[in-house]
């Protein structure tokens, strides 16, 4: 059964069209990602898919409700976890999460057990009359899981969920994620442009850039569908229409001084396929993960070192991401 | 159901506001501080040129019961462009509330921050004597709530157009200033020349002014009640535009 069904789903500024009609569903149950560079659409679909934003044609149906047309009823059953920080520092846990809990009408009798449980899934609860200013960044992030979770939401929108998070914290992190679709069969759908996040959290994987869907299956199949293992050669002389024409070689990309072949089984092919290539200087090859698939689709990389170095700053200034 | 949900939103960010206001005391107290000061030294220096009858140090009160409620509405209500930079409205906003529900609950929550202020001076004031009697100071917290409720609605407008924290400074000189400046606190309004006469009538503090003066002190332009239908026209106006400017209000 289809929880979102996104039809042409469209986002234009004024000379940008941040969202080009997407088309595709989440299914009851799944952890969904959605994957891109900063810029691809990410954000903004899921602005879309919340009702926080107004497409500027198509649209969408979330667990049966449209987002232009019935707007609360969709918000009444989806929680969210932004990507910036967005809970009161000034209050405490135990505070924000009540603020919510009244926002979201639950019955005044629960709300102080639910608030209890929440923050102790998060291994938060001994902290919870601290304010939020003297937390981390990773407990601010658990906090605020704990907060998107707290009137238990049929669909759960995380987007980047460990953005400028050291690694130690964005383990624990995607350890709450795992156990939670384990254990509420929840309808997870995040956006990351961490490769690794999606491969180890995803049942599926849309790769978005420029506004639209390159790719969308699961992270086995869209590494399967590059037709074998990845090697990568350097060189500026490589033969390249010669490593072309191998029967082995599904496919040939070229990168700058590199040349990335697609080959089966290329524990058995290495050798012929350096002597065909010719001139090589350096040789790699392992099995393909997503970054590979990222490259096939895009003909880029996701520059992830750049990348995280300017959201750890954006995170940190806590300014808007636009 | 429906009506409970609201009121139970309206509730939550009330909740929050005053949470904040409490966390706050400095700003709360620098608050206070500035209409006593300008109580004290600019009145204490104005009764030795000022005649208007009454002592002057009695005439210009009322107006800084007005102040503090212009410039504390005024300052909460536009605080909200913070709540965009901080990304705390997106938590509001995604809530399960409408965007009027969510506009009450800020009106409610700046409201209390603005009418406690108030209420300090105006304790403050019957403290030095200045001649309330209960239903005057009655008369005056009415005034003074009215009066709120529309110059927050006043301050949640211009935040909730603003896109930048950079510009909630500007209000101070292009509105805050102006408003009390013009509102005849310091002088009073029958004298004054044409040209200023009409300005300071376009301004709706001026009716608080003059209200809160003829319940005080028994020396106004128009009566008390006169003066409260204009505020209370004036809430109007805001309290739709308001609601109208959180419905179109963009992150």
């Amino acid at each position: 059964m289809d929880t979102i069904i996104i039809k042409d789903l469209t986002k234009k500024y004024k000379e940008l069209t941040a969202v080009d009609g997407l088309n595709f569903s989440i299914k009851h149950g799944e952890v969904f990602g959605l994957l891109g560079p900063n810029g691809a659409g990410k954000t903004t679909t899921l602005m879309m898919l919340s009702t926080l934003l107004k497409p500027t044609s198509g649209t969408a149906t979330v667990n049966g409700f449209d987002v232009v047309k019935e707007p609360e009823k969709v918000r009444n059953t989806i929680g969210m976890v932004f990507q910036d920080p967005s809970s009161d520092e000034i209050l405490t846990a135990y505070e924000n999460l009540k603020l919510h809990a009244l926002l979201y009408n639950l019955s005044s009798k629960e709300i102080d057990k639910k608030i209890d449980a929440a923050l102790s899934v998060v291994d938060l609860k001994d902290r919870k009359n601290d304010l939020v200013k003297t937390y981390s960044g990773g407990m601010r992030r658990r906090m605020e899981i704990a907060r998107g979770l707290l009137h238990e939401p049929k669909i759960f929108f995380l987007d980047e969920p460990t953005i400028g998070l050291d690694p130690q914290t964005r383990g624990r992190i995607w350890e709450y994620i795992r156990s939670l679709a384990v254990k509420t069969g929840m309808t997870i759908i995040l956006t990351t442009h961490y490769m690794e996040e999606a491969d180890m959290l995803c049942d599926r994987v849309a790769i978005i850039d420029n506004g639209k869907i390159a790719a969308l299956d699961s992270p086995k199949n869209l590494e399967n569908g590059l037709g074998g293992d990845i090697v990568l050669l350097k060189g500026r002389k490589i033969d390249i229409e010669a490593v072309r024409k191998l029967a082995f070689v599904k496919g040939v990309e070229e990168q700058g001084a590199y040349v990335q072949v697609a080959v089966e089984e290329s524990g058995k092919h290495l050798q012929e396929l350096l002597r065909v290539a010719g001139d090589v200087e350096s040789v790699q090859a392992h099995s393909p993960d997503l970054n590979d698939v990222f490259l096939h689709y895009t003909g880029r990389e996701i520059r992830q070192e750049e990348g995280s170095s300017t959201d750890r700053l954006r995170y940190m200034a806590g300014s808007k991401n636009k | 159901m429906n009506f409970i949900k609201n009121l139970k939103g309206i509730y939550a960010i009330w909740y929050r506001e005053f949470i904040v206001f409490t966390r706050e005391r400095t700003r709360v107290i620098s608050s206070l501080f500035m209409p006593l000061i300008w109580y004290f030294i600019f009145g204490g220096g104005m009764s030795s040129v000022a005649s208007v009858g009454a002592d002057y140090h009695y005439f210009i009160f009322p107006g800084f019961l007005v102040m503090m409620v212009i410039f504390s509405s005024l300052f909460n209500g536009a605080y909200i462009v913070w709540d965009k930079k901080i990304d705390f409205l997106k938590e509001v906003l995604i809530a399960p509330l409408s965007r009027t529900t969510i506009f009450f609950g800020k009106v409610a929550g700046c409201m209390t921050d603005a009418l406690l202020q108030a209420t300090i001076l105006l304790i403050a004031g019957i403290i030095i004597k200045i001649p309330f009697t209960p239903v005057s100071v009655l008369l005056t917290i009415i005034m003074l709530f009215f009066l709120a409720a529309g110059l927050v609605s006043m301050g949640l407008i211009i935040g909730s157009f603003m896109d930048r924290p950079e510009e909630y400074g500007m209000i101070s000189s292009v509105i805050v200033y102006p408003m009390f400046l013009l509102s005849g606190a310091l002088y009073p309004l029958d004298k004054l020349p044409l040209w200023l006469q009409i300005l300071t009538r376009l301004d709706p503090a001026s009716y608080a002014v003059d209200g809160l003066r003829s319940a005080i002190l028994g020396t106004s332009a128009m009566p008390y009640l006169p003066n409260l239908g204009v505020i209370l026209g004036f809430d109007i106006v805001l309290v739709v535009t308001g609601t109208w400017a959180f419905n179109r209000m963009k992150l």
